[in-house]
């Protein structure tokens, strides 16, 4: 692989880019692999690249059923950050946000992680308890937030309207070292480390069918063909569900449809990541300068992708309260994806019933922060069946009543 | 945008006047039950690519709860039903067996 750098921009300049190379191969499957991964998506990627960097399994296959990073990876609303209220969480979502500081350096590919900071706005009594609860909880993690007063929420967003009509602005849980990457390069540089690495990043490939001898896994089919393997990690979010019937076992997710939204580019005016989990919306500006925006999940299972239009109604209606000046924008683009959520809001990181299988799903409507953690951890997983930032992940931990409850520390988006 | 008819009142109307309930036909489990039977009553749930039994509340409505079969990949609804039920009834699983020939959900086809 040819590194990318200042020098290889001037040399190729030099010959009218001629001599740029592909950034990943694409292989056929051959019949065996140690590894296969399911999903193409950040978290199928960044597993298959620890495997490779940290434990040197090397002959893994990466299975994608569309296009690489396709899924969830190319549709959230690229919020990183790691406030979360429970010591489980905080440890994995912390280790992935730090992950992203050196991520560009480690890949040697532009991820564009801009550590921008974001606030979670506080706008009933009840979130600025929850707010405060959640600051004190990282002082004790080493997670570096803190909660701040409305008059510093203006300072460091102008725009905002403190006193809207419905709910004003109380306070804030300020994260200044959270922020936002670009989820595509996210995909691509993981994709392009991994199959420098010899690992084989397979598209277009969709998994058929879970093959077992007895209680172990052997491969999967796919609709390319048998392949082998002796161990398989399911990574496909939405499709969670789906892929372990074929696995032969069930989860406790539901699958449902989460919006985005983006508006036409506009001039530099809001240089955080704002969300606002009463009302259901948050925003950030890109560097084109669209105003990204997330919305609510639909309130029933579906794979369409799509979402219902009252929930961007909502979403809108909250936002043109909370940052006048978005009430004339126009609105670009508007996406859903599926997001697989469990009953405590916590991800599965996790063996299950079928030896040698593993799964890392449950995500829900916040995976894109957790991309590299999630990776270096499932990694570390199906490397050693075990690990300290999984051990807590388990699935049994429903059956056994361990919850990792984010629900009520989150509220709603995440 | 999902339109459901309440069975109960026989209006029909878009998602927003309807609240959504989870999957239909759970069966209770109470004390003295096994673990595994608890486990998949509060916490398992099928969450099928395609089609699906869910509960509804019409609760801008006349606010009675009902049961829908539904397609979780095109949004089509087969159909709405009364929830004094154990199983689907037998015209339900006949209008999906015509739209989706060898659908299964749990043990009904």
């Amino acid at each position: 692989m040819k590194r990318y750098s200042a020098f290889a921009v001037a040399r190729e300049a030099a010959r009218f880019h001629t001599g740029w190379e592909r950034a990943w191969r694409n292989p056929a499957p051959k019949s065996r692999y140690d590894v296969i991964i399911i999903g193409a998506g950040g978290h199928g990627l960044a597993t298959a690249y620890y495997l490779g960097k940290n434990f040197g399994i090397k002959n893994v296959a990466i299975i994608e059923k569309g296009w690489l990073g396709g899924g969830n990876t190319g549709r959230n609303t690229t919020i990183i950050r790691s406030n979360y209220l429970q010591d489980p969480s905080a440890a994995l979502y912390e280790k992935s946000r730090s992950l992203f500081e050196t991520m560009s350096q480690d890949l040697n590919y532009n991820v564009m992680f801009s550590p921008r900071g974001v606030i979670m706005l506080a706008q009933t009594q009840h979130e600025v308890r929850g707010y405060q609860r959640t600051a004190h909880a990282n002082a004790l993690q080493g997670v570096k937030t803190e909660f701040i007063n409305p008059q510093r929420v203006k300072e460091l967003v102008p725009i905002i309207n403190l006193d809207g009509p419905r709910y004003p602005v109380l306070g804030g849980l300020w994260q200044a070292r959270g922020g936002s990457a670009r989820h595509d390069a996210v995909a691509w540089g993981y994709a392009r480390a991994c199959s420098d690495m010899g690992m084989d990043v397979i598209q277009q490939c969709e998994v058929t069918a879970v093959r077992r001898d007895g209680g172990k896994v052997v491969g999967v089919s796919t609709t390319k063909g048998d392949i082998d393997c002796d161990k398989l990690g399911i990574v496909v979010a939405g499709n969670s569900g789906h892929v372990a019937g074929m696995a032969g076992f069930r989860l406790p997710i539901e699958s449902v449809a989460l919006q985005a939204l983006v508006s036409e580019p506009i001039k530099p005016c809001m240089d955080v990541v704002v969300m606002a989990n009463t009302v259901h919306g948050y925003m950030s500006q890109s560097d084109k300068g669209e105003m990204v925006i997330g919305g609510g999940t639909d309130g029933y299972n579906n794979y369409t992708q799509r979402g219902s239009f009252h929930h961007i109604e909502e979403t809108v209606r909250a936002l043109v309260e909370t940052f006048p000046m978005v009430s004339r924008l126009k609105m670009l683009r508007q996406w859903g994806g599926i997001v697989d959520i469990t009953g405590d809001r916590s991800p599965i990181l996790s063996k299950t019933p079928v030896e040698n299988v593993f799964i890392n799903c449950g995500w829900g409507t916040g995976g894109f922060k957790a991309t590299p953690g999630s990776g270096w951890a499932m990694a570390e997983l199906m490397a050693k069946g075990h690990g300290p930032l999984t051990d807590a992940f388990g699935m049994e931990r429903f059956r056994e009543g361990r919850f990792i409850d984010e629900s009520v520390a989150a509220g709603v988006a995440h | 945008m999902l339109i459901l008819t309440c069975p109960m009142c026989g209006v029909t109307a878009e998602e927003t006047e309807f609240h959504g309930g989870g999957e239909a036909h759970l069966k209770r489990f109470g004390p003295g039950s096994s673990e595994d039977e608890f486990e998949g009553y509060l916490f398992m749930r099928e969450n099928p690519k395609g089609v699906h039994f869910e509960r509804w509340r019409h609760a801008n409505g006349c606010g009675k709860w009902f049961h829908a079969a539904r397609c979780t990949t095109t949004l089509e609804v087969f159909g709405t039903y009364a929830a004094q039920t154990y199983e689907p009834p037998a015209e339900i699983k006949a209008v999906i067996s015509d739209k989706r020939p060898g659908w299964r959900w749990r043990e009904h086809s």
